[in-house]
């Protein structure tokens, strides 16, 4: 019953509201008002232009200034310092040019309304003004490309040998994550191995998988670098660590790899916003289906020697899942000729924790 | 200046008379055949291109407002994420779970919005419209090259429209991996159900659209290269015309990319190849595919995406430079600046695609390249922007409504072209990569922009489409509730991407870190819905204007083109005469020593002696 009375008013008004056209057309036409080419609505147009820009551009100036904590995330990362920084002085120099040309386009729709008796400046070119205004952007540009090059290169540039290496693998709809274990070598998976339990796809016949340990959250240490070795099983995903400015997608079938060095502990950064549960998140950046907006997993960033400290605890995957390991006793010989061709993982760099 | 022979024969498309430009039988050419013609060929199976124009610009408008619907449905979650939305219910059926939106069709509403806007609204509603409506009055033909193929190209739209209407209503729901449909996503119905036959509705549909792109931008080709009026030559052609000409060569190399892209995922789907699918566990099975690569399909699909955008800019860029032009009564500033960077972008738009695809995992090195030759383009679009603001300055302005659309058109092009700037730079875009930075970026640069262009040649051309005028009032309240709307949805949406919120996302409450921007996200909804319904003045303004509008004159903005002087409604064959020849540029507004402050293309010098410049007086 609301809801027809609803529709009953809406109908209403919009009759209302075609009447008042009409009537409009009506008075314009009666009026002569219809009949003129520049009627008061240019004057106001162009007054509209003033406000718009004034108004508009002093309400976008508050809330940017007002938004302005929030909207930067919090870094802790060595090269997230570096591309933050140059992300806001970008962001200066489009902002100079988008205050400058916005201001010129409104202030210009003002000033040059038209007006009784004027004739607009024939004005077809000026090869001097073009060259101009294109160097300058070029050369800006140039600029830009050298900075954000650098440090591109710089960032995807080798890990250090010494980096912590780490796997971290999508899935519908969470992320699973290896570590290399005592060995400091990740041991050979294969995902035609992969199953409930065996869900990283163990291959234990390999000697170097079989202290692997998977974890139910990331730890990496303070300070030292980090290399994530990133796959997926099933669809595209990204792993996405905002904090530490890191984001590479995990391909099915092609390994992709990011490094970077966290350098506030998950503590310190407790401290520092004053929230104590805070946490670092990852979260999945590619489209992957029904989940993908709840891909959530926790990244600790410990001191270094909490670190080796928890390191030091994990129990390996072969170790509590002796099922498996023992499934693959059975099988050995065959396995690791039939297998070995098709596996995915490559050996593991070293880490020297 | 250049020799304009290609000209003396127009071929007649449809009709296929040959008609020698020159003298006798002129007066044949319009009354002949159509007085007998039947309403089905005359209204629906048309050849001629004004009539396939505006079949274009009404399927245009339909797709526009059903997008436009599910951008309001899932910006409805986006600011409520806890709310009912059982209300929704008698809509949306099953798709509403125990009052919650269900996240696989979340995702099928942001896939199709894309797909809908991109291709169906911006590439067949804008280009479709006008190269179709302003080629052959503005170059002074009879009709396109080939009649026939322009009705097949329209027709091909409207098959694949339907086909992708009709997935929308299928059981597993319509496509949902974005419109990118990126495998193995896209590939695999156990990843997501509208992988199944909601995905092969969509490659189909999209096949078809392909061909109708082709057989269209074929035509817009010949036509600019072959049917130009006595002393039409290309130096003298508005900027809307080497707009829509570069446009069509575009789509004419990129669109077959596209679609072998779409053929190798359907051998994917359908035939168990492993072009893009590799390694795959899923649903408890592993998958036998080896050896493919989804990045593979990522390069197919930009190098159509990229050239894609420019595509639905470009023709906006044309249709504003004339307007801002005829409406400031001055020479668009820097002619052939403007023809250059339209070379220059057209070029570039080719050699940019990967930087889509810094952080999938490419070689850093191609990363490097990618980021270079991006943000050389930035260079002629700063090019085009400076003398969009040259041309205004010391202008006559009038503002109508085309005016202010195109005066929209410049702001909001600067202001999502800029932030290209910070995501064209691989080291920047490690953060950026697929947040709301992203999308508001796009959403104003190519998205809005591309509307207020859309809107601006609607309003401009109207006239010439329907003989009377749009109603301009609602011209002025649609154009300034829907920049304020605009800014207001996609400004703050910068905000929310700097903090790293990510697309396609459903809900952000599960993430501690995307916490903050819960209140601003409401906003941005209820921006979006109102600039929504403001749009609805326009659809109003535009059906009322057709039957009810005040009667046009032949040339209501005292214009210079060669549209112009056609009669009030053309018909079939355009001019009821002789093809007017052409003599001079567009864009003679204001000149000094004129008579009146615009002298239209078809004024020989020698009637205009008083305002010739030294050259024009030699070059008679």
């Amino acid at each position: 019953m609301t809801a027809l009375g609803i529709l009953l008013v809406l109908a209403l008004l919009l009759v209302v509201f075609g009447l008042l056209f009409r009537l409009q057309i009506l008075t314009s036409i009666f009026s002569g008002s219809s009949a003129r080419e520049f009627g008061t609505s240019n004057r106001v147009n162009g007054i509209l232009m003033l406000v718009f820009m004034v108004v508009g551009g002093a309400a976008f100036a508050w809330s940017f200034g007002d938004n302005y904590d929030k909207m930067n995330p919090p870094i802790a990362s060595v090269h997230g310092h570096a591309t933050e920084r140059m992300f806001w002085i970008t962001m200066i120099i489009i902002g100079i040019v988008f205050v400058l040309t916005q201001i010129l386009l409104f202030v210009y729709s003002y000033k040059y309304q038209h007006q009784e008796g004027r004739r607009a400046y024939f004005f077809p070119h000026n090869n001097k003004i073009e060259i101009i205004w294109t160097v300058i952007p070029a050369i800006v540009m140039a600029a830009l490309v050298f900075a954000g090059w650098k440090e591109w290169t710089r960032i995807t540039g080798p890990a250090p040998k010494d980096a912590v290496v780490l796997e971290v693998m999508g899935k519908q709809f969470n992320w699973l994550v290896r570590y290399p274990g005592r060995d400091m070598k990740l041991g050979v998976v294969n995902y035609r191995l992969i199953d409930a339990t065996n869900e990283f796809g163990f291959d234990l016949s390999d000697k170097a998988g079989l202290d692997d340990f998977v974890p139910g959250e990331i730890h990496v240490p303070k300070g030292h670098p980090v290399l994530l070795k990133i796959r997926s099983r099933d669809v595209l995903h990204a792993v996405y660590m905002p904090h530490f400015r890191v984001q590479m997608y995990a391909v099915p079938g092609m390994p992709t790899k990011f490094w970077f060095t966290p350098t506030k502990s998950t503590d310190e950064m407790r401290a520092q916003l004053g929230n104590s549960k805070f946490n670092y998140e990852l979260a999945c950046n590619q489209i992957c289906g029904r989940g993908h907006f709840a891909m959530k997993f926790t990244i600790v960033v410990d001191e270094p020697d909490d670190y080796v400290a928890w390191y030091a605890q994990q129990k390996s995957f072969s170790e509590q899942n002796p099922d498996v390991l023992a499934s693959f006793k059975q099988k050995e010989e065959k396995l690791v000729v039939k297998e070995a061709a098709a596996a995915v993982a490559t050996p593991a760099t070293k880490a020297s924790l | 200046m250049a020799a304009n022979l290609p000209n003396q024969a127009q071929v007649q498309g449809g009709i296929g008379v040959t008609e020698p430009n020159t003298t006798h039988h002129e007066h044949e050419l319009h009354d002949d055949h159509h007085h007998d013609q039947h309403w089905l060929f005359k209204y629906v199976f048309s050849t001629d291109h004004k009539v396939i124009a505006k079949q274009f610009l009404i399927t245009g408008i339909f797709w526009a407002i059903l997008g436009g619907t599910l951008s309001s449905i899932f910006r409805l979650q986006l600011g409520w994420p806890e709310s009912t939305m059982a209300w929704l219910t008698p809509v949306l059926g099953k798709w509403v779970e125990a009052g919650k939106l269900n996240p696989e069709f979340y995702l099928s509403l942001v896939t199709m919005h894309g797909t809908i806007m991109v291709f169906f609204v911006l590439t067949a509603g804008l280009s479709g419209t006008f190269s179709n409506f302003l080629i052959p009055l503005q170059v002074g033909a009879r009709d396109m090259a080939s009649g026939f193929m322009n009705m097949l190209s329209y027709w091909f739209f409207f098959t694949s429209s339907v086909i992708m209407f009709l997935s929308i209503f299928l059981e597993t729901g319509p496509a949902a991996a974005g419109w990118t449909i990126y495998p193995p996503l896209s590939a695999l119905p156990q990843a997501i159900p509208g992988s199944g036959m909601g995905m092969t509705m969509w490659l189909v549909s999209m096949a078809l659209f392909i061909v109708s792109q082709l057989l269209g931008g074929v035509n817009y080709i010949t036509t600019v290269i072959n049917l130009r009026t006595r002393g039409m030559s290309m130096s003298k052609l508005p900027l809307t015309i080497w707009a829509f000409f570069l446009t069509a060569i575009l789509g004419l190399l990129a669109f077959p990319v596209l679609f072998s892209a779409a053929l190798l995922l359907i051998f994917d789907r359908s035939f168990g190849t492993s072009f893009f699918l590799s390694d795959i566990y899923i649903a408890g099975q592993a998958l036998p595919n080896t050896g493919g690569s989804p990045i593979l399909f990522q390069h197919l699909f930009w190098f159509l995406g990229h050239p894609e955008v420019y595509i639905v800019i470009m023709p906006a860029m044309g249709m504003v430079s004339e307007i801002l032009a005829t409406n400031s009564r001055k020479p668009i500033f820097g002619y052939r600046a403007m023809i250059g960077s339209l070379l220059g972008i057209s070029l570039l738009s080719f050699v940019v695609w990967a930087h889509h695809m810094f952080v999938t995992g490419m070689n850093p090195f191609l990363g490097s390249v990618f980021m270079f030759l991006t943000l050389i383009i930035a260079v002629p679009s700063a090019v085009k922007t400076f003398n969009w603001l040259a041309t205004l300055w010391r202008g006559n302005i009038r503002f109508t409504s085309a005016m202010l659309f195109s005066i929209g058109f410049v702001s909001l092009f600067i202001s999502g072209g800029l932030t290209g700037i910070i995501l064209g730079n691989a080291a920047l875009d490690i953060q950026m990569h697929n947040t709301y930075f992203v999308v508001a970026h796009f959403h104003l640069v190519m998205g809005s922009s591309a509307f207020f262009g859309l809107f601006a040649g609607v309003y401009h051309w109207f006239p010439k489409m329907f003989g009377r005028m749009m109603d301009e009032k609602l011209g002025y309240i649609h154009f300034w509730l829907t920049f304020l709307g605009v800014y207001l949805v996609f400004l703050p949406m910068h905000y929310v991407g700097i903090a790293g919120f990510p697309r396609r996302y459903y809900a952000w409450t599960g993430f501690e870190m995307f916490s903050q921007f819960a209140d601003l996200n409401k906003f941005i909804s209820i921006a979006a819905i109102l600039a929504f319904f403001a749009q609805f003045i326009f659809v109003f303004n535009f059906f009322y204007s057709i039957f009810r509008g005040r009667r046009a004159t032949e040339n209501p903005w005292r214009s210079t083109t060669l549209e112009w002087t056609t009669p009030v409604v053309p018909g079939h064959g355009n001019w009821p005469g002789e093809i007017p020849a052409v003599y001079r540029w567009p864009y003679d507004y204001s000149k000094p020593g004129a008579e009146q402050d615009f002298i239209p293309q078809n004024v020989p010098y020698s009637k205009t002696q008083s305002s010739n410049l030294p050259y024009e007086n030699e070059n008679e």
